[in-house]
């Protein structure tokens, strides 16, 4: 595992492009785009203001930085470093713009969500879309780009567009049975597309794609309901993370529920392989503390940990949350399937070190992963069942089925991980800290060195 | 007057059977009389002329032990009595007698009052028993609605609980609920002042920045197409493409379903067939299987027939014949169970069935039968591993007891030296039994050559005997005498010289089995044809077991057992 240098980064953008080949970086208004393997600056781009949002097109070509302050996006191209465009919403303001699928097409969302704007990098062409919703998330694009779906609330109902990709053309617009729709997502062979409720009520829709509605459902009345959702890589099963902390599992031949995982404080089963982190602090001698080395954060003072087997039954550490406030941190936040499909990592807020990886063909849990502090983020490897996590620590955490690792940055200013991005070939790991990012270069020719540290 | 006195007797009859006792015979015969009980109206003189002195001292006797004055004193005359001492004592008689009646009445009365005191007693006796009985039962039922009161008590206390459980429950979901709309009420309330403020800012703002693109040129589509005007086909190919998809899947999905269907299908129909070998297996003779077994038979192939419409029917009839088996099954399973159960208990098994007990114990005995086998073969693996490694013990052994050669004594594993010098002493009588049996088999082939010569000798001088038979034939029966000997044998004595020769051309170990067995083919010795080819076959000699002559096959039999014992 080799890890690449630091470099600076402001707001976590930190992007590698869909074919793999450059990443790229915002440095205040600075684009920067390197080479994924030198790290090479190939190109660099100065916006007009701070950018706050940048996105890479689908095919690699443009990169979108979006300042909403301003209400401003400009584009910049690779192909071309001298071709520019600038997208300024005006008064009209500016709270998110995002790519379209075919990489040509520019979504912004005004202000106050009064409209979606499609500008076109083609033609002249601008399309408006009315009553766009403000929710958790309001437009998704199907995986293979042809059809976008946006939540609409009029008159106090809540509605879903079907658009066509190709020419913006509408294709369904129906009303769906919710309170307050709070999101929605295709699945990802794109004929079902789920929908969900706020957590107010637990209620998730399944409509097919030419806006049929093809069953409902809904597992308990009351109290609070989704938190979280994701769909399986093949459209089988969806998974649904909710309040009272477990995760159900819906089938998608008869879309009801075929099993729970609960998230209990203690594990009893022997045939989860439970791994804690242990932190071995080194020990030092009065005469190397000195003032300098403290400040600087020296290596000297990293704190090692690794990975140790605990035995069952095994207590996790419960933080029992404030429920007098909204959105409490309780329940299941996060749901990720690996990308055969084989294993589903979640994540329960009340026992926030702790991640729980679930086996889908057994429907067990396979492991459990706890860490000496909050994980912050956790993302699965595109090509092999492959997990990185990390938890505000300088260090990264692997998990596979073979077993883990913890791997410490090597960094002479104490970067902190805090949120992470896997290349989409699944060799290399971008870690974005505060205000730095680190590649990290997975070992892909010698296996054993590998084997020997993975704690199993 | 004794008549007068003997009316109340009867009253008091017993009482004057006890004073009457002492006198002796006059108790005895008055017993029958003053029994009171058999004859109350029969009254017998007490005193006559005869007895009249008797009579009076007794009178006397009598009224003294009463208390009263005496009837007599002998200051009267001794023939007469006391008139006046009489009447008073009668008086007082009387006066005592009334005494008793009254207080004969009185104790009546007494025992009357005592009585009905007693019934009184008794009937309130039952009457508060009968009170108490109810009162025990209301007791008892009273405790009984307690107890369920109580228990209802509790279930309601739960109830309660569970109550409150439930109301915590929802409070704290109303709770988070109204935290929850505070928040959102609280967040649309800040946009809509924001969206106030905005509106505000517009109107008052004049210049009012419209939305622009300014694009140094236009791109290329990523696919390189042109976009299109929007018509009624291309709308119609996008609802053309949207249920393509859809289908595509639905496709997609019904082959996966077929194929899953075939696959469990086929699993049913193999369970289906070793469900019914099963059955068939266990019960040969059940009668009652064999309509039905035809008939799912032609199910199953009805099933395999219109497997690829795969029609509800087929469907149907599959599974309803597996639920049949599979019923059949379980209730084979559960006789079997029952059955195992009664033998258990000590009934009679049926012969089909295999209790689990005696099976256990068959399995039992047949391990024990094999570590039994496995020891002895051990054993004897030992022993032959002694034997080949020491035989000049057996040897020494076999000189000394014939009978017993093999003891084992031979070859101890701890002695090397001793083996070393065994295993020598073994290549030498090697050597010398091979070389022996060479000169054995030399003489064995002269021997044959010899008895060859020795009949046609013997035929010739047959021949001559015959051709010059004479009644006087003494001098040939000094040569026959041997012969005679046996029963018949015309042949034996060419054993004789032929018998000790393949004898002692046996190994020099069996020499002393040879003073045994010599005996032996003289006796045994069964008048064969056959033996007349025996001095032609080779004598062969193996190491230790000498193949003899059948002629002294009985011989060669006991020297072989002797041998290999």
């Amino acid at each position: 595992m080799n890890f690449s240098e630091i470099f600076k980064q402001s707001n976590q953008l930190c992007r590698i492009s869909p074919d793999g080949r450059y990443l790229a970086t915002c440095v205040q208004y600075r684009l920067v785009v390197r080479d994924v393997n030198s790290l090479q600056i190939l190109h660099l781009y100065t916006c007009l203001d701070q950018i706050v949002h940048m996105e890479w097109s689908s095919d690699s070509l443009f990169i979108l930085c979006a300042m909403y302050k301003r209400g401003l996006v400009q584009v910049w191209s690779l192909e071309q470093p001298d071709w520019h465009c600038k997208i300024d919403e005006g008064s009209i303001g500016l709270v998110s713009s995002r790519w379209s699928p075919d990489g040509r097409h520019i979504l912004n969302t005004t202000e106050f969500h009064l409209r979606v704007t499609v500008w076109s990098l083609c033609t002249k062409a601008v399309s408006y879309i009315k009553y766009p919703k403000a929710c958790q998330k309001g437009i998704d694009f199907s995986r293979d780009g042809s059809y976008m779906a946006l939540a609409e609330r009029r008159d106090c109902k809540d509605y879903v567009s079907v658009f066509v990709c190709e020419d913006w053309h509408l294709l369904r617009h129906f009303e769906t049975e919710t309170q307050d729709l709070a999101g929605l997502e295709w699945s990802p062979n794109g004929c079902v597309l789920a929908v969900w409720d706020s957590c107010l009520e637990y209620k998730v829709l399944l409509y097919s794609l030419d806006g049929r509605l093809l069953s409902s459902f809904s597992a308990y009345e009351w109290s609070l309901g989704i938190k979280s959702l994701a769909w399986s890589p093949s459209s089988q099963f969806l998974a649904i993370g909710s309040f009272d902390e477990k995760v159900r599992i819906l089938n998608h031949i008869t879309w009801k529920k075929i099993t729970e995982f609960e998230h209990p404080a203690t594990i009893c089963s022997p045939k989860t392989v439970v791994y804690k982190e242990v932190e071995k602090r080194p020990a030092l001698s009065i005469q190397d503390l000195s003032s300098h080395s403290v400040s600087s954060g020296c290596p000297l003072l990293a704190v090692q940990s690794k990975y140790e087997i605990s035995q069952p039954p095994f207590q996790i550490p419960v933080v029992k949350p404030d429920l007098d406030r909204a959105n409490p941190k309780v329940g299941v936040s996060s749901l990720a399937f690996s990308a055969d499909g084989r294993y589903l990592a979640t994540k329960n807020d009340n026992m926030a070190s702790v991640v729980w990886v679930w086996n889908m063909q057994k429907m067990s849990l396979e492991a459990v992963l706890e860490q000496t502090a909050a994980v912050r983020c956790f993302q699965w490897d595109p090509r092999r069942p492959r997990l990185a996590l990390c938890t505000g620590t300088p260090r990264l955490y692997l998990w596979s089925p073979a077993g883990s690792v913890s791997v410490q940055v090597p960094s002479e200013g104490g970067f902190q991980v805090h949120a992470l991005s896997w290349h989409s070939n699944g060799d290399s790991l971008v870690l974005i800290g505060k205000e730095h990012l680190c590649l990290c270069y997975m070992d892909t020719e010698d296996k054993s060195t590998d084997s020997n540290i993975w704690t199993k | 007057m004794p008549e007068s006195a003997l009316e109340h007797q009867n009253t008091a009859g017993s009482a004057v059977v006890y004073r009457m006792s002492p006198l002796g015979h006059f108790s005895q015969s008055e017993a029958p009389s003053l029994s009171g009980h058999r004859s109350p109206f029969v009254l017998t003189s007490f005193c006559t002329e005869d007895n009249v002195l008797e009579c009076r001292s007794y009178i006397n006797q009598e009224v003294s032990s009463l208390g009263l004055r005496a009837v007599w004193t002998p200051t009267d005359g001794p023939a007469e009595l006391n008139v006046v001492a009489v009447l008073n004592s009668l008086y007082e008689l009387i006066q005592l007698h009334r005494q008793g009646l009254r207080a004969l009445d009185d104790m009546e009365v007494e025992r009357q009052r005592s009585a009905s005191n007693t019934e009184l007693l008794q009937l309130s006796n039952t009457r508060l028993k009968g009170q108490l009985e109810l009162s025990k039962r209301e007791n008892t039922s009273l405790l009984e609605k307690e107890r369920q009161l109580q228990l209802k008590v509790k279930n309601l206390q739960s109830c309660l609980k569970n109550e409150k459980e439930e109301v915590q429950r929802l409070q704290n979901i109303i709770a988070s609920r109204a935290s929850q709309y505070n928040h959102d009420m609280k967040r649309k309330e800040r946009e809509f002042g924001k969206l106030k403020e905005r509106l505000n800012q517009l109107l008052v703002d004049k210049k009012e920045k419209k939305q622009a693109m300014e694009v140094l040129n236009y791109v290329e589509r990523a696919d390189g197409k042109r976009s299109m005007w929007k018509t009624g086909r291309t709308e119609a190919r996008h609802e053309g493409e949207v249920y393509r998809t859809l289908l595509s899947d639905y496709d997609a999905r019904q082959r996966e379903l077929v194929l899953e269907n075939s696959e469990q299908r086929k699993v049913l129909q193999q369970m289906k067939r070793d469900m019914v070998s099963l059955l068939r297996g266990s019960k040969p003779a059940r009668r009652e299987e064999t309509p039905g077994d035809p008939q799912t038979q032609g199910d199953s192939e009805d099933s395999e027939e219109v497997f690829e419409s795969s029609c509800v029917d087929a469907r149907e009839k599959l599974t309803n014949s597996i639920r049949l088996k599979w019923r059949k099954l379980k209730s084979h399973m559960e006789r079997l169970d029952s059955q195992a159960s009664l033998v258990q208990a000590g009934e009679g098994a049926e012969p089909d069935a295999v209790p689990l007990e005696t099976h256990g114990q068959e399995m039992e005995r047949l391990k024990l039968e094999i570590q039994q086998c496995k020891d002895f073969i051990h054993s004897q693996q030992q022993l032959l591993q002694q034997r080949l490694t020491s035989p000049c013990e057996e040897e020494e052994a076999a000189a000394i007891p014939p009978g017993s050669p093999m003891q084992g004594e031979g070859g101890r594993p701890g002695e090397r030296g001793r083996l070393g010098e065994d295993w020598r002493a073994l290549e030498e009588q090697r050597t010398h039994f091979e070389k022996e049996r060479k000169t054995f088999t030399e003489a064995a082939i002269r021997l044959s050559h010899e008895r060859m010569m020795f009949e046609e000798d013997r035929a010739t001088w047959l021949k001559h005997q015959f051709l010059h038979w004479t009644p006087f034939t003494d001098q040939n029966q000094p040569e026959m005498t041997e012969g005679e000997q046996e029963a018949a044998s015309v042949f034996s004595p060419e054993c004789l010289p032929g018998s000790p020769s393949p004898e002692t051309s046996s190994s020099p170990r069996c020499q002393a089995l040879q003073t045994q067995s010599t005996a032996d083919p003289y006796r045994s010795l069964p008048p064969s044809p056959e033996s007349s080819h025996s001095p032609t076959q080779p004598i062969t000699i193996n190491g230790c077991i000498g193949e003899l002559p059948i002629g002294s096959s009985g011989g060669t039999a006991t020297v072989r057992t002797q041998l290999t014992s």
